[in-house]
């Protein structure tokens, strides 16, 4: 599986930053997300292959990636839908095995399809999703407010989802995420079906929560257009991260004149 | 998470499973219709051919109506259970599934208060049709009406885990069909909904034999009793063992490490 490829890892900072489990939640050394050497198959056909990266809090990254590269699955795999056997995953600093429930409380998710109840109204939408991190309706309703002012979109609280623009919607599904205020966040592709100014406006809107919140983002994509030239980049292919790095790191590295042309030499020019 | 915490999680479910069937009127028309029919017409119809004789918990002979009743609020029990079921295999294709799954709270909590929902909500159609089977004359004491709520928590849960399993191994809506002639029709045809087991017996001593092997039978009994102010402990223990095991297992197969999640994802894995 990609024998011939070249790689450019970056160090796995595994133990500077590591301080062990802590379910308090007052230690902000530890990294936003780690993942340290997943794998991952599906009747005996491996999709992940000794995945590691490291995330830090309020740090942008974008898994880059082919249709078919493992993105969804490394997603279900940190959300725990699925579950893996081989590798280790820590949110915050937390085991994911065994604090699931301190690790879940901490990330936020946005996934590739639309999840939003189309006959409820968004504030419903968002009070369900308080209900499943056990806050009261008030304090819902607060945070509800409060995240769709942050997304310009405080006049639709009681408009029906389905009277939204898939643009709207997804700003929804990012404000959702972030209601319970979890230090990850993480989104699967999320524009997919969207034209290209709500992309771009999606995108733009992403960062600057990053910047301004600290949040640590991981934006799966499979679109160049989405990277920032600021963007820390992971390469994921055929289920293994063949680079990991800043844009310039990684074009230098495959002597490259874009990143486009760099994610085409590592991903052997599959399907952008 | 604290205790207060999990209280306003299953709110929040049970919140939203009442506000989408608000919105789904068809669905509350169509899970009224259904048993009105068998009350109006085929059991007004078979009323002359299909007396029953005395027997328990009844007082007195009783016409056909009174006795088909109690088996057609299981009838609505087994149809919103099925409807649930068929309503999360929908939400895990359109993804919604996985907002709930995603939840800190542990996995087997999330799918009671899915069940705890699923099972409110047939509670308001079964108490819509005794209302409707009331004024058509169909009346039980009016102790019964409360003395059935426990019976009918019970058997929702039962018919409840029964959707979520089968949920857990369709893997298309389209397959869902299937559930509908395989599981549905059999247990409601044989099962005491329709007929006492002793006259069933008298007609066929397997099919008798089935519908004694058949839980809901005893779902269907359970809440015979309690609407006539009797106890059927024989019942309730099958009922309440049932739902046991029936639970146990559909949170087995919804849990990410042993059950069919991984499985299911299979060739569409990106």
């Amino acid at each position: 599986m990609g024998g011939g490829r070249r790689t450019v890892s970056r160090e796995i900072a595994s133990t500077s930053t590591e301080v062990g489990d802590d379910i308090t939640g007052r230690q902000d050394v530890s990294a936003a997300l780690s993942v340290h050497d997943l794998s991952f198959s599906y009747s005996g056909q491996p999709v992940l292959e000794s995945v590691s990266f490291e995330l830090k809090a309020g740090e942008f990254a974008v898994l880059l990636g082919p249709n078919g590269a493992g993105k969804t699955t490394l997603f279900s795999l940190i959300t725990r839908l699925y579950d893996y056997r081989q590798g280790e995953i820590r949110v915050g600093g937390l085991d994911l095995h065994r604090h699931s429930v301190e690790a879940h409380a901490r990330m936020g998710v946005v996934f590739q399809q639309p999840t939003l109840d189309m006959d409820l109204s968004v504030r419903q939408n968002l009070s369900y999703h308080g209900a499943l991190h056990g806050m009261t309706p008030a304090e819902a309703k607060r945070r509800a407010s409060q995240q769709l002012t942050r997304m310009e979109m405080q006049g639709s609280l009681n408009l029906r989802v389905r009277h939204l623009s898939g643009g709207q919607r997804r700003r929804v599904e990012i404000a959702r995420g972030l209601l319970h205020e979890p230090r990850l966040l993480l989104l699967d592709e999320p524009t997919v079906g969207l034209d290209i100014a709500s992309r771009r406006g999606l995108v733009e809107h992403v960062h600057r929560l990053c910047r301004e919140q600290g949040v640590a983002v991981l934006w799966a994509t499979h679109l160049i257009d989405e990277v920032y030239p600021e963007d820390r980049v992971i390469v994921l292919h055929r289920g293994q991260v063949c680079a990991d790095g800043g844009i310039g790191d990684i074009m230098a590295q495959t002597s490259s004149d874009s990143i486009g042309d760099a994610f085409d030499r590592l991903t052997e020019g599959e399907t952008r | 998470m604290s205790l207060a915490a999990y209280g306003h999680c299953l709110r929040g479910v049970v919140g939203r499973e009442l506000l989408r069937f608000v919105h789904q009127r068809s669905r509350f028309v169509a899970a009224l219709v259904r048993p009105l029919i068998w009350l109006f017409v085929f059991a007004a119809g078979f009323r002359m051919a299909l007396g029953v004789a005395m027997t328990e918990p009844y007082q007195t002979y009783i016409l056909y109506e009174v006795y088909i009743v109690p088996g057609l609020v299981g009838m609505i029990q087994l149809f919103n259970g099925m409807q649930s079921s068929l309503s999360m295999v929908y939400d895990r294709e359109m993804g919604s599934m996985r907002v709930l799954l995603v939840s800190p709270f542990p996995r087997w909590y999330l799918l009671i208060c899915k069940l705890l929902a699923g099972t409110l909500v047939s509670i308001v159609q079964v108490y819509v049709f005794l209302a409707i089977a009331y004024f058509y004359g169909v009346q039980a004491p009016l102790a019964g009406y409360v003395l059935i709520l426990p019976a009918l928590v019970v058997s929702g849960f039962m018919v409840g885990a029964l959707g979520m399993l089968l949920s857990s191994f369709v893997r298309q809506l389209e397959n869902f069909a299937g559930i509908m002639n395989f599981v549905i029709f059999p247990m409601f045809f044989l099962s005491s909904a329709l007929y006492p087991l002793w006259r069933i017996r008298e007609g066929s001593y397997l099919v008798y034999q089935i519908a004694s092997l058949n839980p809901f039978t005893y779902a269907v009994e359970m809440i015979r009793f309690a609407m006539y102010e009797h106890f059927n402990a024989e019942a309730t223990l099958i009922v309440v063992a049932t739902t046991a095991v029936l639970l146990g297992l559909a949170i087995l197969a919804y849990n990410p490490a042993r059950g069919m999640m991984t499985r299911k994802a299979g060739a569409g894995a990106e």
